[in-house]
């Protein structure tokens, strides 16, 4: 690499970092921190910001007094929480939702994948991707009126239901089909835009061999299973190492859509559980605790996974 | 070339591009619906029962009285709005973090690309984000949802990479003829990185026209709404006929239809859009994959 070093350009700058470091590299790199500043600027107010402002969960906050200005009040918000009827409720739900859509959600994308590697006809490959990616681009509020649309009991799906001899129901109002509805939903949605990166993954596998397999005697089935598969297992691995990192960071915008009282025993997740004791009956102290419980809870997970995939994989996150 | 004459490979084959076929027929056929259902007569529709093949009869009135609704028109310009302000902040504020911190000679660049990646991993919460928008005075102003969003790490990440990838000598030879970083960036980086701003545009472009969570907190003047927000009283609450102005026989029929050409209306944009991005996004994807 031929880049200039600092040293070229101003040799007065003394190699060891001083404690005025930081003023000497302002100096050099003026243009580049005027740049920076309202980059990190915006990181201060709306990212720092609420993490300072976070510390309401140990207060009782009233907007009158400001953040600082309330009185501290401990763990109280925490205990309160912790030992409410609907700590269980929501951990529960989290981890519930997140089981099912790992279950679930993970391995399609991975089998979408296998199955495009097989295809022969590039126009068909790609028409099927171009189909299957865009479900992935329609918005959340669209994707669930189409849901409660469809499972309503006189919408299409029950119709088809009861064409194959089933019953009707309203799939929304039943606890019981909540998780399915969102998982499946989910799959839906996010199958194809999925595949991306493992079908990249598998440009990257070592055509030779296929070719040893073939000479072996591997059919397409054989090759499959015994070059495919483990020439993505690195992928896979790392992915999903990730995906369980995420476990308890399930988004609640699709929840607050689809869920209604009838459903919160088994749609409520913590998320969802912030938003509505926040910012619907503004008990702004509770909530921030339990959303505060729930940061740190995810911040644990992804160290420890991250770590994991270090370990295993010898790529992490940073 | 393969060879592909075995009875279980054909087989295999065929099979395969059943169930792939399959698999875009289940995809696709959501939105085929809508889309039938939205320009179908609305008294057939409502009599209508199980799969729809086709429209029923043929109407357009569904669509005129969505372009003759006040709150949706209004919901479209301050999407656009949002849409197009937001971009620009996007863009520019991206494109300087990703720059300054892309170069070499900047010495702290990785205590500060530590200090806003780990914004990716810890957050605050809602409700002190709630109130910090709050406090900064942006609530009730479409503002709310241009500058909170301003700055995706994940993409600013992408971009970054992109831009190191660019060669240095390019950047020296233009510092030789006296160009300042910020002639660099305008004129050299960005112009090559077409592919990686191509994904941005859509990235935080989609994430604008598609959002409606934050509308919902930071908004309370309805004539604010965008359009989702709008879609989502339609679709999911039931309230297509009180709020769209339809309150008589006929036209609560009509809401039926209306609904649906909502769906399309808001839709069909970002439709339009992505299969010219694709070839990019799907780059875009991979990059940004690459990085975690």
């Amino acid at each position: 690499m031929n880049t200039i070093s600092p040293e070229t350009v101003m040799p007065f700058i003394p190699k060891k970092r001083s404690r005025l470091g930081i003023l000497i590299d302002i100096r050099k790199n003026k243009l580049l921190y005027v740049m920076l500043c309202p980059v990190l600027l915006y990181y201060v107010i709306f990212h720092y910001g609420p993490m300072y402002g976070a510390i309401i969960a140990f207060k009782d906050f009233s907007p009158r007094l400001g953040i600082w200005g309330s009185d501290w009040v401990g763990f109280e918000h925490f205990q309160a929480f912790f030992t409410g009827p609907y700590f269980w409720r929501t951990i529960k739900n989290t981890i519930l939702i997140s089981f099912y859509q790992l279950l679930f959600g993970f391995p399609a994308p991975i089998v979408l994948a296998l199955l495009l590697n097989e295809v022969r006809h590039a126009l068909f490959k790609r028409t099927v991707q171009t189909i299957t990616y865009m479900p992935h681009f329609i918005s959340l509020v669209v994707i669930c009126g189409i849901i409660k649309d469809f499972t309503v009991s006189d919408g299409v799906m029950n119709d088809i239901i009861v064409f194959f001899g089933g019953e009707r129901t309203t799939f929304l109002l039943e606890p019981s089909f909540f998780r399915s509805v969102y998982v499946t939903s989910g799959v839906w949605q996010h199958i194809g835009w999925g595949t991306i990166i493992f079908l990249a993954a598998l440009t990257g596998i070592d055509q030779e061999q296929y070719e040893a397999a073939k000479i072996d005697g591997a059919g397409r089935w054989k090759q499959m299973t015994n070059v495919t598969l483990p020439g993505l297992m690195p992928t896979i691995i790392i992915l999903l190492i990730l995906e369980v990192g995420r476990m308890m960071n399930i988004g609640f915008e699709k929840i607050i859509l689809l869920y209604n009282p009838g459903t919160y025993e088994t749609a409520d997740v913590i998320s969802s559980y912030v938003y509505r004791v926040g910012l619907q009956d503004f008990n702004y102290s509770f909530s921030s605790a339990v959303g505060l419980f729930n940061s740190v809870i995810n911040f644990i997970l992804l160290i420890c996974s991250n770590w994991l995939s270090r370990k295993f994989n010898d790529t992490s996150l940073w | 070339m393969l060879n592909r004459t075995t009875f279980s490979e054909k087989s295999f084959d065929s099979i395969n591009v059943i169930f792939l076929t399959f698999l875009m027929i289940i995809t696709i056929y959501p939105i085929v619906y809508v889309a039938f259902a939205s320009i179908s007569d609305a008294g057939a529709l409502m009599g209508h029962k199980g799969i729809l093949w086709r429209p029923l009869g043929f109407s357009l009135d569904a669509y005129t009285n969505v372009f003759r609704n006040p709150m949706i028109l209004k919901g479209y310009g301050n999407t656009f709005f949002v849409v197009l302000v937001g971009l620009f902040f996007n863009i520019v504020l991206t494109a300087f973090g990703a720059y300054a911190l892309s170069r070499k000679s900047l010495a702290y660049r990785k205590p500060l690309l530590l200090f806003i990646v780990f914004t990716m991993f810890f957050s605050g919460g809602l409700i002190p984000l709630y109130l910090t928008v709050k406090g900064v005075g942006l609530v009730d102003s479409l503002w709310a949802l241009i500058i909170p969003q301003a700055i995706n790490t994940f993409n600013l990440i992408l971009m970054k990479t992109a831009f190191e990838a660019i060669p240095d000598a390019l950047e020296e030879s233009a510092k030789i003829d006296g160009a300042n970083d910020f002639v660099i960036l305008f004129r050299i980086i960005l112009p090559l990185s077409m592919p990686v701003i191509a994904v941005m545009l859509l990235y935080y472009g989609v994430s604008h026209w598609n959002s409606w969570f934050n509308a919902m907190i930071f908004l309370q003047d309805r004539s604010l709404y965008p359009l989702q927000l709008v879609l989502r009283e339609v679709l999911l609450q039931g309230e297509a006929s009180s709020n769209l102005g339809a309150s008589d026989g006929a036209s609560a029929m009509l809401s039926v239809t209306l609904k649906y050409a909502t769906i399309i209306v808001a839709t069909v944009p970002i439709l339009l859009v992505y299969p010219f991005l694709q070839k990019y996004f799907v780059k875009g994807a991979l990059i940004g994959a690459i990085k975690g």
